[in-house]
């Protein structure tokens, strides 16, 4: 396995199979959750922990479980993977916890996990499926909280309210507060979310046209 | 006649076109709407003169963003064809007639990109793009977006000039408190929750007359029923409305405020006064009657103006907020597809279920 093997699964997680902005899973934490950056940024690093475990564990025993019965056996060890970040979030970040609560518990049923089980942990090594959860968890960590931010600015006015809750108070240097602006209810509200992720699906295919285009133009460049 | 111009030509049926085209309708809708809206500059004064302008070039601005950035090469068309001047106009008749510049830029946002747009733009809307913007202000907004004004003629002493007026729109200064108030439907939602029924709560300033006239607190340009209903029976007259539609949602709100007032004047409103007030006659004969988001039959429109009053009536009448009608339209613009779907007009020499006619023999044959 070469370097730009594991290039290019980290490059697929971050941008060319997001979970969010290009597989269209978990929505249902996607939309729910994303009302502040913070929360989206808990909820994406939860759900990093456990697709990084899941992914190995499930690498790890590839051979011995026979397909028959591999998504019973894959749930299980979700499951006990999510159990174990429930109550350690509720242990250690517990003011986070109050506020993401139930969704953490849903983390067992988030197709993205489940999906990546499937999709590339049964059929690679250890090593590879790592790298892979680690990517996949980390482009839906950058997607919640890139959705989050957006959500919150709109809605109340704040970036990273709360941060410190998450990530220690030494990052309240994070929070900010737009003075005067009483916010847009609707954009905490569900529409909004879906409003401003349909927004930024939008974004991204333009993006990649864009840069289609250009790769265009050098291969052409090039062949001249 | 050459070729090229054979092909151009229906040859089959003797068709024959009418003249009519969307700005042709658009632009007598706007003519409907005149009335209204001039008696709206009159009662509301300068301020909003300026909402309305605002939000009509806000929703022409961003539909020409839109088509740019879609690349369509037929922006000026589509631009002068009204429809994004119409929909600017009525999301502007059913504001606070004094709300801040920025209610008009971004109402003009959702109702063309979010409302319109995204899907495709004109014709291809599932929700009146204006009534999107309602509500969707009225959630974010709620305290700007229920802050009535009472009416204060342009002439009289007290009324803002050009300069003040400007003012009031950029929001450099308050309203004045002396001038707040409550609409009726807000009003006496609120004293009923306070525990004073209807009897007592309505005194003789809100008495039916006013709504008739308009001169009362409430969006600008809903306030003189009989304004609006004479622009609706011009639109009738004109054949770009059918009777079902608005006939349908009155009848749909009168029937069950007949009921409920019936059974209890102190807590359920008269008919007279849930047809007079709000934006019941605005959205009967201009709102609901979008020939993109309502049915095609006139049976169905008949189904969808029913559901349509009685949503608004239901909502003005338990539901948190003391409007309606805006919920009402978005909630049987969804269901639109449906009601199409089950109402379905007979085919020509069929039958409903879509059997062929049993045709006797003509006596010819």
């Amino acid at each position: 396995m070469s370097e730009n093997h594991y290039g290019s699964i980290m490059k697929d997680g971050l941008w060319d199979s997001n979970v969010v902005f290009s597989q269209l899973l978990a929505m249902c934490p996607t939309m729910a959750v994303t009302t502040s950056g913070t929360n989206g940024l808990g909820m994406g690093l939860a759900t990093t922990a456990v697709l990084v475990v899941s992914n190995i564990l499930v690498s790890m025993i590839r051979h011995t479980v026979s397909s028959q019965v591999r998504i019973p056996v894959f749930v299980v060890l979700i499951a006990t993977l999510v159990t174990v970040v429930d109550m350690a979030m509720n242990a250690w970040l517990h003011d986070l916890y109050k506020v993401l609560g139930l969704f953490i518990a849903l983390i067992v049923v988030n197709c993205a996990i489940l999906g990546r089980a499937e999709a590339f942990a049964v059929k690679s090594g250890v090593v590879a499926s790592a790298v892979d959860g680690l990517a996949m968890g980390l482009g839906f960590t950058g997607a919640l909280t890139v959705i989050g931010l957006i959500r919150e600015f709109l809605g109340a006015g704040t970036l990273f309210a709360q941060a410190s809750n998450l990530l220690g108070p030494s990052f309240a240097f994070l929070e900010m507060k737009l003075p005067g602006y009483g916010g847009a209810l609707l954009m905490i509200l569900p529409p909004g979310g879906f409003a401003i992720l349909g927004f930024l699906l939008a974004g991204k295919r333009v993006m990649e046209r864009r840069m289609d285009e250009k790769a265009a133009a050098r291969a052409e460049l090039a062949a001249a | 006649m050459s070729t090229q111009s054979l092909a151009t030509q229906p040859i089959a049926s003797p068709h024959a076109h009418g003249g009519n085209s969307v700005t042709r309708t658009m632009f007598r809708v706007q003519l409907a709407l005149a009335p209204a809206t001039l008696y709206g500059f009159w009662l509301f004064g300068w301020p909003s003169f300026f909402l309305w302008l605002l939000t009509i070039l806000s929703c022409l601005g961003f539909e020409a963003l839109s088509l740019k950035l879609m690349g369509s090469a037929r922006i000026k068309v589509t631009l002068w064809d009204g429809s994004a001047l119409l929909t600017g106009w009525l999301l502007a008749m059913t504001l606070p007639p004094w709300a801040p510049w920025w209610v008009a830029i971004i109402g003009g946002f959702i109702a063309i990109v979010i409302g319109k747009q995204v899907f495709g733009g004109v014709g291809q809307n599932v929700f009146n793009p204006a009534m999107v913007a309602r509500v969707a202000l009225l959630v974010s907004f709620p305290v700007p977006l229920t802050q009535w004004v009472a009416p204060l003629p342009v002439t009289s002493l007290a009324a803002p000039d050009f300069i003040h007026g400007l003012q009031i729109f950029l929001g450099n200064q308050a309203t004045p408190d002396a001038m707040a108030s409550a609409s009726l439907l807000g009003y006496t939602k609120t004293e009923l929750s306070r525990g004073i029924d209807l009897l007592h709560s309505l005194g003789g300033d809100h008495g039916a007359l006013f709504s008739w006239a308009g001169t009362r607190a409430g969006s600008f340009g809903e306030s003189a029923s009989l304004l609006i209903l004479a622009g609706g029976f011009y639109l009738l007259a004109t054949g770009i409305i059918t009777w079902h539609t608005p006939l349908a949602v009155l009848a749909g709100l009168a029937i069950p405020a007949a009921i409920g007032h019936a059974v209890d004047p102190t807590h359920y409103l008269s008919v007279s006064t849930h047809l007079l007030s709000g934006a019941a006659m605005l959205g009967a004969f201009f709102i609901a009657t979008d020939y993109v988001t309502s049915p095609n039959t006139g049976a169905g429109q008949i189904v969808f103006g029913l559901g349509i009053g009685l949503l608004t009536w239901i909502i003005r009448t338990w539901g948190g907020y003391p409007e309606g009608m805006a919920f009402a339209v978005l909630l049987m613009n969804a269901l639109t597809p449906v009601i199409d779907r089950f109402v379905k007009p007979r085919i020509l020499g069929r039958d409903r279920k879509g059997k062929p006619l049993d045709i006797p023999e003509s006596k010819g044959a």
